[in-house]
C-alpha cells in the first residue's frame, strides 16, 4: 500500500511542475454584448481579407490591389452591375426567406433547390401548353398558382411522412432535390426529343415597372423579394401561427402541453416553405429565363440555407446576409474574367516545370469565397464561446482571431 | 500536520462566466468520519464535489489529499487519490450485470477474470453489509440496489474518499436507513464520507460534521452533535425562518375530480398506470406520495389529455351544477373548451410548462394565445399578467422580455405556477413544484397552494419529501409501481407508514422472485 502511495505522490509532483491544466479551455458565454458581437465580426471580415490576400499574393501572384479592385469592381463597377448584384441579392433573399420558417420550427428544410425547380417547371409546363391560347395576365395567374402548388407540394410531402412516421427531414428533403432534377431533365426530353436545351418561350413574360428603363426585370424581382420579407417578419413575429412555429421549434413537448399540434404546424408550415420556394421558380422562369433547365436553380437552394443561419433567421437581417454573399459571388466571378491573362510565375509553377499551368487556376475565386464565408461562419463559435487561458485571459478578440486562423 | 486529515481544500474558487459558483472555499476532512455538506440548491455544493472527483478544475486555490498537493484533472486522477464520487444520476450501462459494471475502466493490467471480480465484490459486500448479486443484471435492479452498484464501483476501486451527490433523494425511509448503517459500517473502517444533501433530519442523524456553504462561500463547519436543525437553517438561508406549513381544515370538500379504473401502457405493454382510482376534492390538497418514476408523472399527464389511455375514465364534476363530464379521450384543447378549468404545473419546467428562450409576456400566453379570432397576437394582455405576477410573487427579473431561462429556478416556478392559476383553475395539478427551489421560494409555493386550496380549488400536489406531504396534505395518496397502494388521511398518518406504502408492491415482487428467477433467466435466454 505505503508504495503505491508514493507513487502516488510523486506523479503527483511531476504534474505540478510541469501543465497545471491545458493552455486554454473553452467557455460558454453567457451573453455578450453588442458592441462586441460586432467587433468579432468585423475582425473576422478584416482577418478573412488578410488572408485571402496573403493566399492569392502567394499562391496565384495575383496583386492585393488587383483582387480587391477586381471583387468591388465586379459587384458595384458599372450601373448594370449594381442592377445585377442586387437581383442576385434578391433572389437569394428569396429562397432563404421560405427556408426560414422551417428553420425556426427545426426543421431542417434542405430542399429548397428542389421546391424552386418544380415551381420553376411548373411554370414553364403552363407556358408549353397554354402559352398563346389564353391572355398574357391570366397566363401569369395560371404559372404564380402552378408553381406555388407544386412548391408546396414538394415541400409538404417529406413534413407528411414526418409527422406521421418521424422519418428523417433532412435525408428526405434532400432527396426530393434529385427527384425535381431528373423529372426536369425527363420533361425536357419529353418536349423535344432532339434538342433538350430548353430555349426562351414568347409567352409568359412578367414585368412590373416596363417603364423603368432596362432594368424593369431586376426592379419587378427585387421589389417582390423584399415585399416578403418584411411579410415573413411580420409573419413569424405577430402572428399565432408564427408564435406556434416558435413554440413547437424550441419544445415540442410544450407545444403537446398547451395543445397545439406538432403534426399540423408541422405539415404546414413546410407546405408554406414550399410554397414560397415555388414562388421563387416562378419568378426566375417568368422575369427571366422563359425557360427551365435543371441549373435554373443554379445551387442557390443550398446556399440559401447558410444566408438564413448567418441571419439568425430573422428576415430582415436576412437582406444583409444575402448581400454578402451576393458580393463574394459577383466579385469572384469578375475576378475570374480578369484574372484570365495573368501569368502565374512563382515557387509552385516554378517547380512544376513544364506541366505548369499557363493561367490563373478558374478555382481560385471560389477558393477566395470559401475562405471569407469559413471565417464569417466561423466567428459564431466566438461569439457564443470563449477561451480561458491559463493563469491569464485574453479578452480582446485579437487572440481569438489568431487562434481561429491556426 | 494533523496525520488525520485525509482532504483539504484552500481557498478553491470556480466561475462559470459572471456567476460565482464557490468562492474561496476552505475544507477539511478527516479520516473515518462523515461530513455533510449542506446548502440550498444553487449555492455551490455539487459544484465544490465535482473539483474534488475531477469533473471541473478549480479556477484558483489547491486541494490537498493526504498532506499533499493534488491536481486532479479527471475522474482518472480522482480515483488515483483514491476519491470516488457517487453521482445522483446513475451512471450504469443497463444490459450489463452489476460485476461488469463495477469493472468496467479498471485498468489494473490483471487479467479479467469474472470469478476473481465476484469474489472481491463478495468480500466488499460482506465487509460494508450490501445485498447485491453481482451477476443481476442492472435493469432488473431497483433504484436502490442500483445506487449499491455505484457504490460498489467506487469501493472497487480502491477509493478511501467518497462523495455521494444527494444519495437519499431516491430511497424510501426505510431504504435510507440501510444506506446510513453501510455508511457507518465504512466509517468505522476509516473511510472518509462526504455526503450532499438538503435534508436536515438526515445531517443530524448520519453526520459527524456539517460543513454549511451558502452562495458558494463556505460559512462554517460545525459539529453535528452541537447543533440543531433551526440553527443550521438560519446558517444555510443567512435568517430566520419558520418552517411551519400552514394548513387550514378543508371547507365543506366536495368531490371535484373522480378517476376510475385509470390504466395505462407503454410502447412496450408494460402497465405505467394500473387500475389507478381516486376522487379529488374541491377545496382539498391532495398529495401524491411514491418513489420517483412509480407513475406519478404519467398519472397527471393522464388527467391533463396528454396521454392515451387504456382503460378508466376521468370524470370532472362542474362546481355549480355538479353534472360529471368526462375527460377521456379528449385533447388539452377539447378539455379547455368544455369550460373545464384545469391547471397542470409540470415537472419539466423549462422543456414542458414554458419555452426558455422565449420572454415572460410570450410565456405568459402560452394558454391564452389562441384566444380571439384575428390572426395577429395581442401581446397587451399577457404583458400586464407578467408585470402583475412579476409584482404579486415578487419575481426578480430584469423585465418582462428576458427570457425564462435566465432566470433563476425558484423565479421560473414562480413565473409559471403564477400563469397556471392567473387562470383561475378549479383544479390544479402540480407535478414536484419546489424540487431545485430554496427554502423562500418553496414557501412561497406552499402558500400559493393552500390559498388556492382555499379558494375551492382541487389541489393535487406530487411530492418528494415526505416531511412536506405530512405537513402540507389534507390527504395523501401514496402509489407504487403505478398501483394505488393507500389513500390516508394526512393529519394522522407517521412517516414511516407511508414509506411502508410505498414499497408495498415491490417486496411482494422481490419474494416472488426470489423463487422464481430462475425460470426468468431461461425466459431471457430464450427472447
Amino acid at each position: 500500500m505505503s508504495k503505491v502511495k508514493s507513487k502516488v505522490k510523486s506523479e503527483a509532483r511531476e504534474k505540478k511542475k510541469s501543465a497545471h491544466e491545458p493552455l486554454f479551455h473553452v467557455a460558454k458565454r453567457d451573453r455578450i454584448p453588442f458592441w462586441k458581437s460586432i467587433l468579432i465580426r468585423f475582425g473576422a471580415v478584416l482577418l478573412a481579407i488578410a488572408v485571402c490576400i496573403l493566399f492569392a499574393l502567394i499562391f496565384a501572384d495575383v496583386s492585393p490591389d488587383m483582387l480587391i479592385k477586381s471583387m468591388v469592381d465586379g459587384t458595384f463597377g458599372t450601373e448594370r452591375r449594381q442592377w445585377l448584384t442586387a437581383e442576385a441579392l434578391a433572389r437569394l433573399l428569396g429562397i432563404a426567406l421560405a427556408l426560414t420558417p422551417a428553420f425556426v420550427m427545426r426543421f431542417w428544410n434542405i430542399g429548397g433547390e428542389g421546391q424552386v425547380l418544380m415551381g420553376a417547371l411548373a411554370s414553364v409546363t403552363c407556358v408549353i401548353y397554354f402559352g398563346g391560347k389564353v391572355s398574357e395576365p391570366v397566363l401569369l395567374l395560371m404559372m404564380l398558382a402552378a408553381a406555388l402548388l407544386a412548391g408546396a407540394l414538394w415541400g409538404f410531402i417529406p413534413s407528411f411522412f414526418k409527422a406521421l412516421w418521424n422519418s428523417n427531414e433532412t435525408l428526405f428533403t434532400l432527396m426530393m432535390n434529385y427527384v425535381a432534377i431528373q423529372l426536369i431533365e425527363f420533361m425536357l426530353v419529353f418536349w423535344n426529343p432532339k434538342h433538350p436545351n430548353m430555349d426562351p418561350l414568347p409567352h409568359g413574360h412578367l414585368n412590373l415597372f416596363p417603364s423603368v428603363e432596362h432594368y424593369g426585370d431586376e426592379l419587378t424581382m427585387i421589389v417582390i423579394i423584399f415585399a416578403v420579407a418584411l411579410l415573413m417578419f411580420i409573419y413569424l413575429r405577430y402572428s399565432k401561427h408564427g408564435y406556434e412555429i416558435s413554440v413547437v421549434g424550441e419544445s415540442e413537448n410544450t407545444a403537446r402541453y398547451v395543445g397545439i399540434s406538432v403534426k399540423k404546424v408541422t405539415m404546414r408550415t413546410m407546405a408554406l416553405s414550399g410554397l414560397l420556394c415555388g414562388l421563387v421558380g416562378f419568378l426566375i422562369v417568368a422575369v427571366f429565363d422563359n425557360s427551365v433547365s435543371t441549373e435554373t436553380a443554379g445551387g442557390l437552394g443550398f446556399t440559401a440555407i447558410m444566408v438564413s443561419w448567418m441571419a439568425k433567421f430573422n428576415p430582415l437581417v436576412m437582406i444583409g446576409t444575402a448581400g454578402i454573399v451576393a458580393f463574394l459571388d459577383k466579385g469572384a466571378a469578375c475576378l475570374n474574367t480578369n484574372l484570365g491573362s495573368v501569368q502565374i510565375d512563382n515557387f509552385l509553377t516554378r517547380s512544376m516545370g513544364e506541366n505548369a499551368p499557363t493561367g490563373i487556376p478558374t478555382d481560385l475565386p471560389n477558393i477566395l469565397v470559401a475562405i471569407i464565408l469559413f471565417f464569417i461562419v466561423g466567428c459564431e463559435f466566438f461569439i457564443n464561446y470563449q477561451l480561458k487561458f491559463r493563469k491569464f485571459e485574453f479578452g480582446s478578440k485579437k487572440t481569438e482571431r489568431k487562434e481561429e486562423a491556426k | 500536520m494533523n496525520q488525520n486529515i485525509s482532504l483539504e481544500l484552500r481557498g478553491v474558487s470556480k466561475f462559470f462566466g459572471p456567476v460565482i459558483a464557490n468562492n474561496k472555499v476552505d475544507l477539511t476532512v478527516y479520516k473515518g468520519e462523515i461530513l455533510a455538506i449542506l446548502g440550498e440548491n444553487g449555492c455551490g455544493k455539487t459544484t465544490l464535489m465535482n473539483m474534488i472527483s475531477g469533473i471541473y478544475y478549480p479556477d484558483e486555490g489547491q486541494i490537498f489529499v493526504g498532506g499533499d498537493e493534488a491536481v486532479i484533472r479527471s475522474p482518472q486522477d480522482a480515483f488515483r487519490y483514491k476519491i470516488g464520487m457517487i453521482h445522483q444520476h446513475f451512471k450504469l450501462v443497463d444490459v450489463f450485470t452489476a460485476a461488469e459494471n463495477i469493472t468496467m475502466g479498471v485498468k489494473d493490467g490483471k487479467k479479467y477474470s469474472l470469478k476473481a471480480v465476484n469474489d472481491k465484490v463478495f468480500d466488499l459486500c460482506k465487509r460494508y453489509g450490501f445485498h447485491i448479486d453481482p451477476r443481476k443484471k442492472i435493469h432488473e435492479m431497483s433504484v436502490s440496489e442500483k445506487q449499491t452498484v455505484e457504490i460498489l464501483k467506487v469501493l472497487y476501486r480502491g477509493a478511501d474518499i467518497l462523495i455521494l451527490d444527494e444519495p437519499t433523494a431516491v430511497l424510501t425511509p426505510q431504504e435510507t436507513d440501510k444506506l446510513f448503517q453501510v455508511l457507518r459500517k465504512m466509517r468505522e473502517d476509516g473511510k472518509s464520507i462526504l455526503i450532499i444533501t438538503h435534508k436536515l433530519h438526515e445531517v443530524m442523524s448520519i453526520s459527524d460534521r456539517v460543513a454549511v456553504l451558502r452562495k458558494g462561500e463556505h460559512i462554517a463547519t460545525v459539529e453535528t452533535a452541537d447543533t440543531n436543525e433551526a440553527a443550521l437553517t438560519e446558517m444555510m438561508v443567512g435568517k430566520k425562518v419558520s418552517l411551519n406549513i400552514d394548513r387550514p381544515e378543508p371547507e365543506n370538500p366536495t368531490p371535484r375530480l373522480e378517476v376510475k379504473g385509470l390504466t395505462l401502457s407503454d410502447e412496450d405493454g408494460r402497465k405505467i398506470l394500473d387500475d389507478i382510482t381516486f376522487t379529488a376534492n374541491a377545496g382539498e390538497i391532495l398529495g401524491i406520495a411514491g418513489i420517483a418514476g412509480s407513475g406519478q408523472k404519467e398519472l397527471l399527464e393522464s388527467i391533463a389529455g396528454l396521454q392515451k389511455l387504456n382503460a378508466g375514465e376521468v370524470f370532472y364534476l362542474h362546481p355549480e351544477s355538479g353534472v360529471p363530464e368526462n375527460l377521456k379521450g379528449k385533447s388539452p384543447v377539447q378539455i379547455r373548451d368544455l369550460g373545464v378549468r384545469l391547471s397542470f404545473v409540470p415537472e419539466d419546467r423549462l422543456g414542458m410548462g414554458l419555452v426558455g428562450n422565449m420572454d415572460i409576456v410570450d410565456n405568459m400566453m402560452l394558454r391564452s394565445y389562441k384566444k380571439g379570432h384575428f390572426m395577429f397576437l395581442d401581446r397587451k394582455k399577457p404583458k400586464k399578467l407578467a408585470e402583475e405576477i412579476i409584482e404579486s410573487l415578487e419575481v426578480s427579473t430584469p423585465g418582462v422580455s428576458t427570457p425564462v431561462r435566465r432566470l433563476s429556478g425558484g423565479n421560473v416556478q414562480k413565473v409559471l405556477v403564477g400563469r397556471e392559476i392567473s387562470s383561475a383553475p378549479t383544479v390544479l395539478m402540480a407535478a414536484y413544484p419546489v424540487r431545485g427551489l430554496d427554502i423562500n421560494s418553496s414557501y412561497t409555493i406552499y402558500n400559493l397552494l393552500t390559498k388556492q386550496k382555499q379558494k375551492g380549488v382541487a389541489v393535487i400536489f406530487v411530492g418528494e419529501d415526505l416531511d412536506v406531504l405530512l405537513e402540507l396534505c389534507d390527504r395523501i395518496m401514496v402509489i407504487c409501481g403505478g398501483k394505488v397502494t393507500g389513500i390516508c388521511d394526512g393529519r394522522s398518518i407517521t412517516k414511516e407508514e407511508v414509506g411502508l406504502l410505498m414499497t408495498k408492491d415491490d417486496r411482494k415482487k422481490k419474494a416472488k422472485e426470489g423463487g422464481e428467477s430462475d425460470e426468468q433467466g431461461e425466459k431471457q435466454s430464450k427472447e
